[in-house]
């Protein structure tokens, strides 16, 4: 049997699936209890072979296009750490946003905002030994939905990782400093406060590229080990 | 302000949802066919074709084992099916091995052109669609053996963090003895179970919510 020693479970920080101020969730999360299982080797594994599923890695979203898309310029560099902050190299984490002006390369994004031909907003990183990351794109910008009378969702940037093991994947967002709409805002709001300011970036001017890009950080942290070996938890 | 470089905030990143508009970041072409070499699995019909930059289909090498087909819907509360959905899946091969690190059984074989792992879009009609082999089976918690069974997980607008189930295949007898089965209340087992729809098809419904509301897992 694998020796390989459990991840812990979701914490505290972790939103309900059912979080009624987000209207989406109330006809589309369970009302039964979850089943708590141990994780077996199913769990503790996970697709290692990014790169032959999904490419090589596409880190500058600004030169995806004939020309240079609209917007404020950012880097976002940042680490994928576990919990025990050990970093996570080798690890894949996908990007996706809409453009400067709020809207999403899509064909149900029907607000009226222009699209840019030079946008796409797709991209796809890769952490080195360190656990490190780094991407170019634009500043995304806050668009209207249909959530509750005059709802803005706050400019957020979506981020997708597998981690090692299918129990630790992860789709998050995340969001820019002193950004109001991020205390209205049912998504942002369905983590407990606690935890919610981990979902905010940090500006800083290290990461900023001098005449080229603001610069951003942000630390992703997946999932830790168990402290004791896996062993028949039931 | 505190923020994520904040010691005193520092813990799991929270989940967010995945929200209606990942089409064009997630589910790349053949994401949903881990054997052959088509391009199910996208959704490439909401967004134009200039801004599709993921991964194209590559054929596949031989795998083996049994080649299967898996489809079933999303559904919501109102039993009404999800249009913007993603299910993902992730299996060992006909051997029963994993294509991890972390499974080191190196007497078992790996496929080389097996990755084990898939994604599929909803249609417009909240159906997904995986082409894969029948996986074998794969040790359990102590000394049991677990029942064939692929691992899923559900994302989709509304769900804020991914639902986990598994799926189980009704010609398998070895279900009977499965050491996560056992866990579930028996009035449940059911919608874990695909369906033999014909000659290596199943059929595996989710529902989120509702009568036949699917069992999800706290991993």
């Amino acid at each position: 049997m694998s020796e390989v020693p459990a991840y812990t479970r979701e914490d505290a920080g972790q939103p309900p699936s059912l979080f009624p101020a987000y209207g989406s969730t109330v006809a589309r999360s369970p009302r039964q209890p979850l089943v708590r299982i141990p994780q077996t080797l199913t769990e503790l594994t996970g697709p290692g072979a990014w790169d032959r599923l999904m490419g090589s890695a596409m880190a500058d979203l600004t030169r995806q296009h004939k020309g240079e898309p609209i917007g404020q310029r950012i880097t976002v560099g940042g680490q994928v750490l576990d919990e025990d902050r050990r970093p996570v190299p080798n690890t894949v984490v996908e990007i996706w946003q809409c453009n400067a002006a709020g809207r999403y390369i899509h064909a149900n994004d029907q607000w009226d905002a222009p699209i840019d031909p030079n946008f796409t907003g797709a991209g796809r990183v890769i952490t080195d030994d360190q656990g490190r990351y780094r991407y170019t794109t634009i500043r995304p910008g806050a668009y209207p939905w249909g959530n509750h009378h005059n709802a803005w969702r706050p400019a957020h940037i979506h981020l997708s990782l597998l981690g090692p093991a299918f129990a630790t994947r992860l789709v998050t967002q995340f969001y820019f400093p002193d950004d109001p709409l991020i205390e209205i805002d049912p998504i942002a709001n369905a983590v407990p406060r606690s935890a919610r300011d981990r979902m905010v970036a940090r500006f800083d001017i290290e990461t900023t590229q001098p005449n080229f890009a603001l610069g951003y950080l942000f630390d992703i942290v997946l999932r830790g080990r168990e402290a004791t070996p896996f062993e028949d938890a039931r | 302000m505190a923020d994520n470089q904040s010691p005193e905030v520092f813990g799991q990143t929270p989940w967010q949802t995945v929200g209606p508009f990942f089409h064009y970041g997630l589910p790349w072409k053949g994401a949903a066919d881990l054997v052959g070499g088509s391009d199910i699995g996208a959704r490439t019909d909401l967004f134009p074709t200039d801004h599709y930059l993921l991964n194209q289909p590559t054929s596949k090498g031989t795998v083996a084992g049994e080649r299967i087909e898996i489809t079933g819907r999303v559904f919501d509360a109102a039993g009404v099916p999800i249009p913007d959905a993603m299910i993902e899946i992730w299996q060992a091969n006909a051997a029963g091995r994993y294509a991890s690190a972390d499974d080191a059984r190196a007497d078992l074989p790996l496929d080389p052109d097996f990755t084990g792992f898939g994604r599929s879009s909803t249609s417009k009609d909240g159906e997904y669609r995986f082409l894969t082999v029948k996986p074998g089976r794969v040790p359990g918690p102590g000394n049991t053996l677990q029942a064939a069974h692929i691992a899923v997980g559900v994302f989709g607008r509304g769900l804020i963090k991914r639902l986990v189930t598994r799926i189980y295949f009704e010609d398998e007898p070895a279900n009977a003895e499965d050491p996560i089965l056992e866990l579930v209340p028996t009035d449940r087992r059911q919608t874990l179970i695909a369906r033999r729809t014909g000659d290596g098809t199943y059929r595996f419904d989710i529902a989120l919510q509702g009568e036949n509301e699917t069992v999800f897992f706290d991993i």
